[in-house]
């Protein structure tokens, strides 16, 4: 089902990373990632890509033999975007979902280019949102012109014809189908406008389709990157400088080299691999070298100097992110005012395929068998490792086991080109998980200030937020950030803040923690500020002594969607009937991606301060539905990635090294541990938001609030861990 | 040079004796579909099964195998248990990522195997030792019921 190949005639159209495609910040209503908006170039004129092939545009390519190929812009790590890539231009071309072949689009930011992100990327919940309209229209695109070929060849009206399952029909109930049509129809002009199906005629979008991963996902012929095999082909691993900043000074390989089955040591600036018949004989060949590192500036770094220098750069004035009414004004004259500071952790991806690069490196040559987020990225950053212009340099991209934002960075192609371009051959480079672990590109430590303030009736007036924290979009996309203002830092505190508040102020502080670099970590900037302020929003609600959903209810009056999953998730969680004395309940909601969702979690804490999530119950308005299916199943899943953090997430330094190693002291949920969760659906059209994060996002909040409904503890740093345990 | 029986052929091999079955399988014989998560038995990954019983491939070495029936994922389906988990697994859609799933489905077509109608517990208790980070326990564990429930 899955096929693998560059397709030659895109070969003109690479084009690395460029900054150019990147228009400024100005991110949409909601979007988790949204920096600009970069509308696709029109669909070009030339519908012909070879002889015999129909190519009416970038994503599509109708042969002969009826076989009906996606170039697939988006790359999938889980989260279904296979399957719903493909529901959106089979539901326009009207042909079986089991029809379309995939393939992953070569490095292209010209013709693959993510309508909202604007280049080649897949992150930030927004493969639905973003190509909903271009891959159906290119669909549609198609549909039309098959039905003009068809239509020329019996001498009938193309308007009174229809398509149905890969064929033409004629009004007589004549039949061609689509693969005898394609030398006609790549004949034809491309129409500059199509009309799209109604949403009530879809007959495949909004069901549950089958995923088309999954078949070869369950027999083990499914390959990812790590699974890669090149004839020829030798094994590495490395050890990079355990102290970030570092570099390699000196390294004595001879009791590795004496080991059956390795063949090198490479030395690259900071890091040193050992290369050998397979990754047995590398991994104890990485163990046999005495290594000597430069450890650099960073040698002392700590998380307590990072917390100390994070919480100074705090008591600053920060960027101004939203201003209502007046706070300087109103704060100072409340008749009670409430304060509050919350921390979080940095936090590691720890997806199961550890970090892997194969590569092959000739004089005129440099391929990559991968899975990345950033296609365009790995070309650009091969090519300026090795010299090589970008287009000699092919990108193979393969499923990934797992991405939750680590394969947005290109840091592993990087490294593995420098190594590969010493090696004679190809050579497939895998992280050890202490080596993913401890050189992961780290979600930011946050440090939040709240001040709330009431007036003499106990409403609330004032309300002040200062985020500090690292800017990941200064280091990933410079001209996104502007004038100083992060918008993921403060994204789900600013605008997307949901709680009517006559005077809001919300500020960022950009501080950068010395020793590690920040990236993207599911649900981005919400995870965070969702988090806080949905706590401190609980907070008031205790201190007015009020209801948590009825608190939030009475400030979401302009708000018709978060009051309406709100209202969903109360009511079908039960929320105000009696439980057991050892459990809580605890509420968030949150907008975020383009999608807006509630979640009630129902949290046990035994008497020896243990935690355990029972039972979690989510309601979901993601506007127009692709696939309920995976809806559900990302929404389980998600809300499964932010327990594990939400208990026992966290990487913390000590003399400049990550102390965590593996999955003993980054604990993640196990399947005994894991509680019951409840999903429901709200149907309507509005425009479709973003669903691989959300559920990450607000289960956290919902369960320090059901903590403290229960404890009467209000967590204000995360991870949970033994907070409870009684002193 | 040891003689390993895998999915039920001879291979004889030119690897070291601690090498672990992992690494075999994947590196030497080509089987990629037993997966590399953490190297020390931590997250189940890399779950095979030697005459019949789940073990982590990662930390067993070559030559404690040998002599014994090497089964992995590429070759489950040929049993009935295997077959069962794999048809529960597709008609629940409980894969995402699907990195860890190959392992999960050892795991868990031995369980059936050896236990035809697992309780919950039962069901933690086997599965407990693979850990999937997309979430997918919740069908994980209707799919092992239904399984367990299908002829």
């Amino acid at each position: 089902m899955l096929k693998r190949i560059d397709d030659e005639k895109d070969k003109e159209e690479r084009k690395g990373f460029s900054r150019r495609t990147f228009l400024v910040t100005s991110a949409a209503a909601g979007g988790g990632l949204l920096l600009g908006v970069y509308l696709p170039r029109s669909i070009g004129a030339k519908a012909q890509v070879a002889d015999g092939i129909f190519a009416p545009n970038a994503f599509l390519r109708i042969r002969p033999d009826d076989s009906i190929t996606l170039i697939m812009p988006q790359v999938e790590m889980g989260q279904g975007t296979y399957t719903s890539m493909s529901m959106l231009i089979a539901e326009e071309l009207e042909v079986d979902l089991v029809k379309v072949i995939l393939e992953a689009a070569p490095p292209s930011d010209k013709l693959y280019a993510n309508p909202l992100l604007g280049f080649q990327v897949t992150g930030g919940s927004t493969s639905v949102p973003g190509f909903w309209e271009p891959l159906r229209r290119a669909g549609a695109t198609a549909r039309v012109m098959l039905i003009q070929a068809a239509a020329v060849q019996w001498s009938v009206d193309p308007a009174s014809c229809r398509a149905e399952k890969g064929e033409v029909v004629s009004p007589t109930g004549q039949r061609l189908n689509y693969g005898a049509l394609v030398d006609a129809a790549a004949k034809l002009p491309v129409p500059d406008k199509v009309a799209l199906k109604d949403p009530k005629d879809f007959t495949l979008i909004g069901t549950p389709a089958k995923r088309l991963d999954t078949p070869e996902k369950v027999n083990g012929k499914a390959k990812f990157g790590i699974d890669a095999m090149i004839p020829g082909m030798k094994f590495a691993t490395v050890a990079a400088c355990p102290v970030f900043g570092g570099k390699l000074k000196s390294v004595n390989d001879s009791k590795a080299i004496a080991i059956k089955g390795v063949h090198q040591v490479v030395r690259i600036d900071n890091a040193v691999a050992v290369v050998g018949d397979h990754m047995w004989a590398a991994m104890q060949g990485l163990a046999a070298l005495d290594i000597e590192w430069d450890e650099g500036p960073n040698a002392n770094v700590s998380t307590e100097s990072i917390v100390e220098q994070m919480a100074r750069a705090s008591q600053h004035d920060g960027v101004v992110a939203r201003s209502d009414g007046d706070v300087a004004k109103s704060m100072p004259t409340a008749a009670k005012r409430i304060d509050a500071v919350y921390e979080m952790p940095f936090l590691a991806h720890a997806a199961m395929e550890p970090m892997n690069c194969t590569v092959h490196v000739t004089k005129d040559s440099c391929d990559i068998w991968v899975g990345i987020q950033v296609v365009s990225r790995a070309q650009a950053t091969a090519a300026e490792v090795t010299g090589l212009p970008p287009e000699r340099i092919q990108v193979h991209n393969h499923l990934i086991g797992g991405g939750f934002g680590r394969r947005l960075d290109v840091d592993g192609i990087t490294q593995a080109v420098a190594i590969a371009k010493q090696v004679d051959g190809p050579v497939k480079i895998v992280w050890s998980r202490k080596e993913d672990i401890q050189h992961d590109v780290y979600r930011p430590y946050y440090y939040d200030r709240f001040t709330a303030g009431f007036d003499a009736q106990d409403r609330l007036v004032a309300y002040h937020h200062r985020v500090t924290g690292s800017s990941i979009l200064a280091r990933w996309a410079p001209p996104a950030f502007v004038n100083g203002l992060d918008e993921d830092a403060i994204n789900g505190a600013a605008k997307e803040m949901p709680y009517a508040i006559p005077n809001i102020l919300v500020d960022y502080v950009r501080d950068e923690p010395p020793g590690l670099t920040t990236g993207w970590w599911r649900g981005v900037g919400p995870t965070h500020n969702v988090f806080v302020v949905e706590s401190f929003i609980d907070e008031l609600a205790v201190e007015t002594k009020k209801d948590p959903v009825e608190f939030r209810r009475s400030l979401l009056g302009k708000q018709p969607r978060v009051l309406g999953v709100l209202n969903l998730v109360a009511e079908k969680a039960g929320w105000g009937t009696s439980l057991p004395d050892s459990v809580g309940r605890g509420v968030s909601v949150q907008f975020a991606m383009g999608t807006y969702l509630s979640q009630v979690a129902e949290v046990e804490v035994s008497k020896e301060g243990e935690v355990k999530v029972r039972r979690v119950v989510c309601a979901v308005d993601c506007g127009q539905i692709v696939n309920p299916d995976t809806i559900v199943a990302q929404i389980e899943g998600g809300i499964i990635f932010g327990i594990s953090a939400a208990l026992w997430g966290e990487i913390t330094l000590r003399g400049g090294r990550v102390e965590q190693h593996n999955f003993n002291d980054y604990r993640v949920l196990r399947i005994n541990e894991t509680p019951l969760i409840e999903v429901h659906l709200v149907k309507n059209t509005e425009a479709p938001g973003g669903i691989g994060e959300p559920g990450t996002i607000g289960i956290a909040p919902a369960m320090a609030n059901a903590i403290f409904a229960v404890t009467g503890k209000r967590v204000r740093k995360l991870p949970i861990k033994d907070q409870l345990r009684p002193a | 040079m040891p003689t390993l029986l895998i999915n039920g052929q001879e291979q004889e091999l030119d690897v070291p004796d601690d090498m672990p079955l992992l690494w075999v399988l994947r590196d030497v014989v080509g089987l990629t579909g037993t997966k590399f998560g953490c190297g020390i038995a931590l997250c189940g990954a890399c779950t095979v099964h030697v005459d019949g019983r789940p073990i982590r491939s990662c930390i067993l070495p070559v030559a404690s195998v040998v002599g014994k029936k090497i089964t992995t994922i590429e070759a489950i389906g040929e049993t009935a248990s295997g077959a069962k988990i794999q048809r529960a697994w597709l008609s629940l859609e409980v894969v995402q990522c699907g990195y860890c799933q190959t392992g999960q489905i050892m795991s868990a077509a031995a369980l059936i195997e050896s236990n035809p109608n697992p309780t919950d517990a039962e069901i933690d208790a086997a599965m407990s030792g693979n850990i999937c980070r997309c979430g997918t326990y919740p069908r994980i564990r209707t799919a092992i019921k239904q399984a367990s429930q299908s002829a």
